[in-house]
């Protein structure tokens, strides 16, 4: 793609995330940053490329730990925000 | 045949989008706050099956290897943990994330010069916006895995949970800075020789722990969801290098809403958001000398 299609993009983006998150109640404050944590794994796309391309051999090694460091953030993250969470509705 | 795939691979990319901006959102609302996890998560299998189906995707081999250790080991950490181990844990995830940023970038930058290998999407032509974005990858992420990694060690009790103040550190700080600074001209100038990317990644590690020692551990929450914000900025770097346009959108939700969350929690504990970007954060810093890069 283009760079100015990726900026523009990118741009846009952080002002979504700007707008996205007012007025968040402090209990939360920790499921939000796990939540959003998870989602910061999105780099496992990457990673998916560079392990499942014909790449060299440091190439894919690099995109195998990669792969596997993605993959823990974006499962682990996942459950340990569902189970925060599941925390707070039995209060 | 071929084109088709790339349009439906980009339509997925643009669902999964969307999912993370209703996740996110869902997240910030007591009610809606399990449902927004969930969405998100189902983005995120979107985001995965799309890529799957790029042709530039070979051998699925070590994809399914990679992928199962990663969920095994993501899955024991997230059931078995104690809930009041949770922040840290979210910081520990938080680096393997960034720490994943680093590595793809890496990869980018090696496959794309030493042409060995097929490239990673996109990166195949080293180019200045290519370049740019692996520096910028490769120093996110670097300081905020090792970042990630001393704010998991203090809230659990392996590393002190004092801050750690040593004299001029501000101006420590910014010599590491200033090391980067000329690491990244010369990567860009000679992007052959990968030795300029080793020593930046090296001194940009030095430069998270830096960031973080000085920091106390009541005050680790804040830092954590710094980090998490910069674990979205280099998500966002990575996707400038390889040119993929999900990575830039997810990561820059995450980047600008981690700051946002970062300014509320820093409200809510009264503290000032320009100190624990300075990591002067704890301690009163009565040294207004500080530099901003």
């Amino acid at each position: 793609m283009e760079l100015l299609q990726l900026l523009t993009v990118f741009v846009l983006a952080v002002f979504l995330g700007f707008e996205l998150i007012t007025k968040v109640p402090p209990i939360l404050h920790t499921p939000l940053m796990s939540g959003s944590n998870a989602i910061s794994g999105i780099t496992v796309i990457g990673a998916l490329i560079a392990t499942g391309a014909e790449n060299t051999r440091l190439g894919m090694i690099l995109g195998m730990v990669a792969l596997i460091f993605a993959t823990i953030n974006v499962v682990g993250g996942y459950l340990v925000t569902h189970r925060m969470l599941g925390k707070f509705k039995k209060k | 045949m071929n084109i088709d795939m790339n349009v439906l691979i980009a339509g997925m990319y643009l669902i999964a989008a969307v999912f993370f901006t209703l996740g996110l959102k869902g997240l910030s609302h007591p009610r809606s706050a399990v449902g927004g996890n969930f969405l998100s998560a189902v983005g995120m299998l979107i985001a995965i099956v799309a890529t799957l189906l790029n042709a530039e995707i070979l051998s699925f081999q070590l994809i399914i290897i990679g992928m199962a250790a990663g969920a095994v080991i993501g899955t024991i950490i997230a059931l078995t943990i104690k809930m009041t181990a949770m922040p840290q844990m979210v910081g520990l995830f938080n680096g393997f994330g960034g720490g994943a940023s680093v590595l793809v970038a890496t990869a980018a930058l090696f496959e794309a010069v030493t042409g060995g290998g097929a490239g990673v999407s996109g990166a195949s032509t080293v180019d200045l916006q290519f370049l740019i974005a692996t520096v910028l990858s490769a120093l996110i992420g670097a300081v905020t895995f090792w970042g990630s990694l001393v704010a998991f060690g203090k809230l659990s009790g392996i590393v002190t949970e004092k801050a750690v103040r040593y004299p001029a550190d501000q101006f420590v700080k910014a010599l590491a800075g200033a090391g980067i600074l000329v690491l990244a001209v010369l990567l860009v100038m000679n992007p052959g020789n990968l030795l300029y990317l080793w020593l930046l990644i090296g001194l940009s590690s030095i430069l998270g722990l830096l960031l973080t020692i000085p920091i106390g551990g009541a005050d680790m929450p804040i830092v954590i969801a710094l980090l998490n914000s910069y674990s979205g900025l280099a998500a966002a770097a990575t996707g400038f290098v390889i040119s993929n346009s999900i990575l830039i959108i997810a990561g820059s939700l995450v980047g600008a809403s981690g700051i946002i969350l970062t300014q509320i929690m820093c409200r809510a504990m009264n503290r000032s958001l320009l100190n624990v970007l300075f990591g002067g954060l704890g301690a009163a810093d009565d040294d207004d000398t500080e530099t901003a890069d």
